[in-house]
């Protein structure tokens, strides 16, 4: 059956659904908050955000982590802080976690 | 207009990173630094597109299937849970709203974006938030924070990863089981890096103390009693809830 240009006209049904759903929710957020009044509260609350987001993303990710993954993020940081460069700090911090799983 | 007034009255103290009315660019250079930028990124996200070809292999899709998904469905965790329902003969409908659950939290990605983004003409806006990935966003809210005016970097950082994305879905089908542990290389720890090092960036100092506090102990307690990605929102708008009860 494997065809590798095969396109099943259900599957295809599917991904169009899928995409539409994707693409629902990554333009609905932008449109939504663009149609209604917010008030300086929420602004705020909006301009905390992405630092919001990004916390709520990595602290489960870093306590489902162990030792190796708790030194990369101790090293990501300070690289990042130190000189803002992301190149660097991904690949210290990636680095770092390679080496630590190693020896762990 | 009148609420882009009330956004620059905001008594916040880093008045240096809002955007200027009018000011926010759609340019071609922007493109490319995006998409500089985030090749490294896209890198370790194709480790996740190598990882999903071969989940959409086993599931029985062909290669055109898998990258045709990869290509207009653009979200990883969402496609991996898609395809894996998929295969275990879940109904279509149920698949689409499990898809659209996993991806709720691009909402508040999407409505971050908006001090910038509406400074662009909706063509633009809306054509490249199609191009939102979790990786990008991040580097995008990161770039625009910090003073940059290029509203293209979303879809640059975003065109590379897409570029990466199909591309690995098709390696993935059709030679994947060799390549298919990114753990191997840790790629798996990329995005953790990436969103650490963001986070450098986006501190403001002790105004950032009481929110990301909130954030960070309710993700955890979600992650723990909800399924999927759940506390990437139910984290980011304790949050936001936080910053909004404590605003005068």
């Amino acid at each position: 059956m494997s065809n590798a240009l095969a396109l099943d006209p259900t599957v295809v049904a599917l991904i169009v659904g899928m995409a539409a759903v994707t693409y629902a929710t990554k333009a609905g957020g932008l449109w939504l908050i663009g149609r209604i009044d917010l008030s300086e509260r929420a602004e705020a609350g909006l301009d905390v955000l992405p630092g919001a987001v990004v916390v709520a993303f990595v602290a489960p990710a870093l306590a489902d982590g162990g030792v190796p993954e708790w030194v990369a993020a101790g090293a990501t940081v300070a690289v990042a802080h130190k000189t803002g460069s992301l190149l660097l700090s991904l690949g210290v911090g990636v680095g770092t976690v390679l080496a630590a799983r190693s020896v762990v | 207009m009148a609420e882009a007034e009330s956004a620059t009255e905001r008594p916040v103290e880093s008045t240096d990173t809002e955007p200027d009315e009018g000011r926010v660019t759609f340019t071609l250079a922007g493109v490319r630094e995006g998409f500089i930028t985030g090749f490294p990124v896209a890198v370790g996200v194709a480790g996740y597109g190598v990882v999903f070809g071969v989940i959409a292999d086993q599931a029985g899709l062909s290669v055109a299937e898998a990258a045709l998904m990869s290509a207009t469905v653009l979200a990883g965790a969402a496609q991996l849970i898609g395809v894996e329902l998929w295969a275990d003969s879940v109904p279509m409908a149920t698949v689409v709203a499990t898809v659209g659950i996993v991806n709720l939290r691009y909402l508040l990605m999407g409505a971050a974006l908006r001090p910038w983004f509406r400074q662009l003409s909706p063509r633009a806006a809306y054509g490249s938030i199609f191009f939102t990935a979790d990786e990008n966003w991040a580097l995008t809210i990161g770039k625009l924070r910090s003073g940059s005016k290029r509203g293209a970097f979303l879809l640059g950082s975003g065109l590379v990863l897409w570029l990466l994305w199909i591309v690995a879905t098709v390696l993935g089908v059709t030679a994947g089981d060799f390549l298919a542990t990114p753990e191997q290389y840790g790629l798996d720890y990329v995005l953790t890096a990436l969103f650490l090092t963001l986070a450098v960036g986006l501190w403001e100092g002790r105004e950032s103390i009481r929110p990301w506090l909130a954030a960070a102990g309710v993700a955890l307690v979600a992650n723990a009693l909800l399924p999927g990605e759940w506390y990437v929102i139910v984290g980011a708008l304790a949050g936001a809830v936080v910053r909004m009860v404590s605003h005068e």
